[in-house]
């Protein structure tokens, strides 16, 4: 409980810290890591994962597809009426049925201050959905904006191993901070203010309904993440995200932790968008032996992808029980 | 609480980061109130889809979805742009270009909406009520100076589409490709949707007088197809939206 409340306040914000006490399972395998020996053998270990230069893209693969499957649906149900999913990200029907992007839903019913039953239903529905898949899945496996992020991602990086661009990090508590602007805002001045600047909104309608001038904002946005700030919008901006975050928080679908397994060497950290969610691989920071990776995981798997010892894996709480 | 925002160390490099992320967010912040100035400025001037509510609670309740304009068999329905503010997203009216002219009788843009933004609780197009229309240049009207018109009513190359009831009841057809010959101009009553909602009535009560000029009636819904379909260079009725019709208007 106490480490789920710790992953949450760190979602808001808080900046990870070394547990004060541990598990004793966890006392024990740090004892035994800690000893000179297991020092040099992980050494050797982390040697030789670097010269066989480890490296899948399996669930990068997939996550690109859903990503590019989900909106050519949007698209197509439109452009060539096949009628999966119309609408936008927004708020839309697969096969009939109503669908509401849980902030945009949460964004009209704070501005309009009605209860709108289909907006209730497409809700639930949406709400069920991500609870299941994990929550800030969305982000990782259907926004169209983090596919465009995580290349202007892969730039930046590019850039910065040049020298020619740094990254500005940024404290996440301003996401919390805006979540509760932009929640006031549409509380207060009876607009969907958010939507105004969201760029998930924006490229969704594009892609459906052709250009729009709101394009240019997007681009900014991807601008500033390529010049100033890694990953700016999606770690330390997204409402969207946050609300996603949230919703996973309880959710089955999780990447754990196994500090067993794990060398410590931090490949993971490296290409998470949200780092702080895997403070729990630095040597000293994993409560337990076996932990439930943090509320602002996306899902996206790169990690998992990345450990070379499959310390971090997908994990369906409750089914691997069953099974 | 500085444990939670990481300032228990106040090395200038921490401080730096604060301020950064303050400025950033405040400027995310001033962004998205930029949406303010169109809406003040341009106060209800977008036509709006049949049964859209009243326009500042209009943009509150659209969740910028687009399934009206997805639905629309003329495709009337267009969304706003970043030049709208919060509107944009939301869907409007352009009359001058595409006008809705109730080709889906049973009002598709309103079940399609799923907030109520477009009011639920219309069921026929004559209780629609976008606006209404105005002789807004009656210079031009053809049947004020007595002529008649012939020809595609807006060019041979204007894309508009339009239900025309005797040719094809289901499917809309290119305006283009339906040219008149009228011995007195009567487009706007002729393809007005709505019965009842605009005659024409003699200018004098001389017989040889030949000359009409349109009255736009209370049953005026707004949808803007006299707009449409006028062949004059500018457009001799236009639709006002939201406005409420008075007589002598």
């Amino acid at each position: 409980m106490k480490a789920f409340l710790d992953g949450f306040m760190v979602m808001l914000g808080k900046t990870p810290v070394r547990p004060d006490h541990y598990t004793p399972a966890a006392e024990a395998l740090l004892a035994a890591k800690r000893t000179p020996e297991a020092r040099e053998k992980r050494k050797q270990m982390i040697a030789a994962e670097k010269a066989a230069k480890h490296k899948t893209h399996f669930w990068r693969n997939w996550r690109w597809v859903s990503i590019i499957l989900v909106n050519l649906l949007f698209v197509l149900s439109y452009r060539i009426d096949i009628q999966v999913v119309e609408g936008a990200l927004t708020g839309s029907r697969f096969v009939g049925f109503h669908m509401a992007d849980l902030n945009s839903a949460l964004q009209v019913m704070l501005a309009y201050k009605h209860v709108v039953i289909n907006l209730v239903i497409g809700t639930s529905t949406v709400l069920f959905m991500w609870w299941l898949f994990g929550g800030r899945s969305f982000c990782a496996w259907v926004c169209p904006y983090h596919l465009l992020a995580e290349l202007v991602e892969q730039l930046h990086l590019k850039l910065a191993a040049r020298g020619l661009v740094k990254d500005h990090p940024l404290h996440r508590g301003i996401r919390t901070v805006l979540y509760v602007v932009f929640a006031l805002l549409a509380l207060i001045t009876g607009y969907t203010v958010f939507e105004f600047i969201s760029p998930v909104g924006i490229l969704s309608r594009t892609f459906t309904y052709g250009f729009s001038f709101a394009l240019l904002w997007v681009v900014f946005l991807l601008g500033i993440e390529l010049f100033y700030s890694r990953r700016f919008w999606c770690r330390y901006i997204c409402p969207i995200g946050m609300t996603y975050g949230v919703v996973g928080a309880f959710s089955p679908v999780k990447v754990t932790y196994d500090m067993d397994k794990c060398l410590h060497e931090g490949e993971c950290r490296k290409v998470c968008m949200v780092p702080h969610v895997l403070s729990m691989t630095r040597m000293g920071y994993a409560q337990d032996a076996k932990m439930d990776i943090g509320a602002d995981c996306t899902r996206c798997g790169m990690c998992v992808e990345v450990c070379p010892t499959q310390a971090l894996k997908f994990e369906i709480k409750g089914l691997s029980k069953l099974l | 609480m500085s444990k939670f925002f990481g300032t228990s160390s106040p090395d200038s490099d921490e401080r730096r980061r604060f301020l950064r992320s303050a400025l950033l967010g405040s400027a995310i912040a001033a962004a998205s109130l930029l949406g303010f100035l169109p809406v003040v400025k341009r106060w209800s001037q977008r036509l709006r889809p049949p049964g859209a509510i009243v326009e500042h609670e209009f943009l509150a309740a659209c969740i910028k979805c687009g399934q009206c304009l997805q639905v629309c068999p003329v495709k009337a329905i267009r969304l706003g742009d970043a030049e709208d503010g919060y509107g944009l997203g939301v869907p409007y009216i352009d009359p001058r270009v595409q006008a809705c002219d109730f080709s889906c009788d049973a009002l598709q843009c309103i079940l399609a909406c799923p907030t109520g933004a477009l009011n639920h609780t219309l069921s026929t197009k004559e209780q629609v009520h976008m606006g209404v229309a105005h002789l807004t240049n009656p210079d031009g009207c053809l049947a004020r100076q007595g002529k008649g018109f012939k020809g595609p009513a807006r060019g041979a190359s204007f894309p508009g589409i339009h239900r025309y009831a005797e040719i094809d009841r289901w499917k809309a057809i290119p305006i283009a490709d339906h040219p008149y010959d009228l011995e007195s101009c009567d487009l706007c009553v002729r393809e007005c949707p709505i019965k009842g909602a605009i005659a024409m009535q003699p200018m004098s009560e001389d017989p040889n007088d030949h000359r009409r000029t349109p009255v736009v009636t209370a049953d005026c819904t707004g949808c803007g197809m006299c707009e449409m379909i006028c062949p004059a260079e500018v457009a001799v009725l236009t639709i006002e939206p939201r406005a409420v019709w008075r007589a002598g208007s």
